[in-house]
């Protein structure tokens, strides 16, 4: 397994871009060294703002360097950035529409043990439902550099999640589909559809190979791209399949799932949507990997609610 | 050189006449901060509608954006668009709404929503060291706005970062929608606040616009931090009944109060022109 987290990635990518483009600033609230962005601050210096614990302030500092042409990438755990300066991302960026890159760090349940005051598990709901605002969950290393390296070259907000820890290879060297605000196919099949973002497309991915053991042929899509959704591969896969299945580091409310469920409602009604996703209770302490098979989320959980939706006669 | 006073006064019709039309508007605010937009735009800011996007213009963020009405009839007369854009204001489909609106010509970010508008300067004005530029930012807050706990976060940001090329301009009338200031959240040793974070402070009478233009102009030639100015203002000033009165935040003449409004506009004009 890789020892990269996502976040260092986006580092990597930001040091070796901040050198010819010195419109690149990143700022950071007290948290680059828990951003990995301690590197860029040192390389950098007179790229990099520091505006203290202060996420507020740091969403709309950020807007206003945007609006005087500058590049800013905000980093601070997903869960503050997005609940805490909701309303700076509501005005300050989607509304007067500034070219700031959101960087939700140790997003969805990766703080572990440090509980639900450090777990982003309503940031997609919160950063969806903003008019302007884009959405994007990275799966693996591969895939963020090309979305970081895709999202340099536009002038739109936008709110990217990435988790704390290094994430196990989706994708590999000289093998990574991408393609902007288009989701990534990553086994094609007729039998049934498994929908994951970010952390959790490693576990759908698995489940596909599972299944195809068990001669149950799925479709796994890897939508990185929550918003604007490819509703293209969904309304797809709602025809093309029996049944979809969501998978997702969220509250089951207002996730990547309930925005697929929107579309298949509206156009495919006949095929079937169920979201697996975190309880609307606290989540329970532990390892990513532990949560996730707790709560059904990892490719056994997944494999078992498949079935259990084929049983079902759809 | 235009007579900012008389500048003022003419521009308090616009706005009265504006609210009155629209049947909406934040007249008590509108002016008390119209002689502060007046010595700005007339003055001292170097943003003009044929240099609305240069990269070496100054900056403005109407941070108390609900006195939207005086900006844009400041806009309107300096020439970022015609006049008669605002006949259909807060109509419907009018982007010239009841808060500052970056679609509108010369309004560089959108405001309305309090306590941002402080810290959006800030990053303009760190811009503008990181460039290298001689641009200046400006920002105007209201003082109910110093409730909210973000001001204080770009307060501090901004003198941390040395920002000498900002200045903060507080529309202290003592009034919010509830009420006076000092029942609703006290704001007492509002200068001691400022300079314990570490802002040069100047305090002047905020309706006389030769004090403000001096307090611009000094806030220049301060450097290694950043300068706010305490204007202490009269809300609704320059109308009578309006005057120090929290009723009048967002009222709307009637037709005889709109008259009175007028009559009492037109005779400090009248006045102001018989001295110029
Ligand atoms: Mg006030």
């Amino acid at each position: 397994m890789n020892k990269i987290a996502n976040k260092q990635v986006i580092c990597d990518v930001l040091l070796e871009e901040a050198k010819n483009d010195k419109d690149i600033v990143v700022l950071c609230s007290d948290s680059r060294g828990s951003a990995s962005l301690t590197e860029f601050a040192n390389t950098h210096p007179d790229q990099f703002v520091e505006v203290g614990v202060a996420e507020q302030n740091l969403v709309s500092i950020s807007a206003g360097l945007a609006s005087c042409g500058k590049k800013p990438f905000a980093a601070s755990p997903a869960c503050f950035l997005s609940m805490r300066s909701a309303e700076q991302i509501k005005v300050d960026v989607a509304y007067s529409n500034t070219n700031v890159k959101l960087l939700g760090i140790s997003g969805g349940i990766s703080y572990g043990a440090l509980g639900m005051t450090h777990h982003s598990t309503n940031d997609i709901a919160v950063m969806a439902s903003i008019p302007n605002m884009r959405v994007y969950i990275p799966s693996d290393r591969f895939q963020t550099e090309k979305l970081i390296r895709a999202l340099l070259k536009d002038e739109k907000p936008a709110f990217i999640r990435v988790g704390r820890n290094p994430v196990e290879d989706v994708y590999s060297e000289g093998n990574v589909p991408f393609e902007m605000d288009k989701a990534t196919i990553l086994q094609q099949g007729n039998d049934i559809t498994l929908i994951a973002c970010g952390e959790l497309v490693i576990e759908a991915k698995r489940a596909g190979e599972k299944l195809k053991e068990k001669g149950i042929n799925a479709r796994v899509i890897d939508m990185y791209c929550i918003k604007p959704m490819d509703r293209e591969a969904v309304v797809k896969a709602a025809k093309e399949t029996k049944g979809i299945i969501t998978i997702e580091e969220h509250t089951r409310f207002g996730g990547m799932g309930s925005m697929v469920s929107q579309i298949v409602a509206a156009q495919v009604p006949n095929t079937r949507v169920v979201n697996l996703a975190l309880p609307d209770t606290p989540v329970i302490t532990g390892k990513s990997k532990e949560v996730f098979k707790h709560y059904g989320l990892d490719s056994d959980g997944i494999v078992k609610s498949v079935l259990e939706m084929m049983k079902n006669g759809q | 050189m235009i007579d900012l006073k008389i500048k003022a006064y003419e521009l308090r019709k616009d706005i009265v006449t504006l609210i009155y039309n629209a049947g909406c508007g934040h007249i008590g605010g509108d002016l008390s901060v119209i002689d502060i937009l007046v010595v700005l735009y007339y003055k001292h800011l170097n943003c003009s509608p044929e240099t609305i996007d240069h990269p070496d213009r100054d900056r403005f963020v109407l941070s108390k954006g609900h006195a939207a009405e005086a900006l844009y009839c400041v806009l309107a007369d300096r020439g970022f668009f015609p006049k008669s854009d605002l006949d259909n204001y807060s109509g419907f489909k009018s982007k010239y709404i009841g808060h500052p609106n970056n679609e509108v010509n010369g309004i560089e970010v959108n405001t309305g929503s309090l306590g941002h508008g402080l810290s959006v300067a800030v990053g303009m004005a760190i811009a503008g060291k990181m460039d290298n530029k001689d641009y200046r930012v400006y920002t105007v807050l209201g003082d109910g706005e110093l409730d909210e706990g973000s001001i204080w976060e770009g307060v501090m940001a901004a003198s941390h970062y040395q920002l000498d090329n900002l200045t903060a301009i507080v529309d202290r009338n003592n009034l919010q929608i509830t009420g006076w200031t000092k029942d609703v959240m006290s704001q007492d040793r509002l200068e001691d606040r400022w300079a314990a974070f570490g802002w040069y402070v100047i305090t002047i009478p905020g309706n006389d616009v030769d004090a403000i233009d001096r307090a611009i102009e000094k806030a220049k030639n301060i450097k290694g931090k950043p300068t706010v100015i305490i204007a202490n203002t009269i809300k609704g000033c320059g109308v009578s009944f309006m005057e120090n009165q929290a009723g009048w935040h967002h009222r709307v003449p009637n037709d005889e109060e709109y008259a009175k409004a007028m009559e009492e506009l037109e005779a400090k004009l009248e006045k102001l022109r018989r001295v110029s």
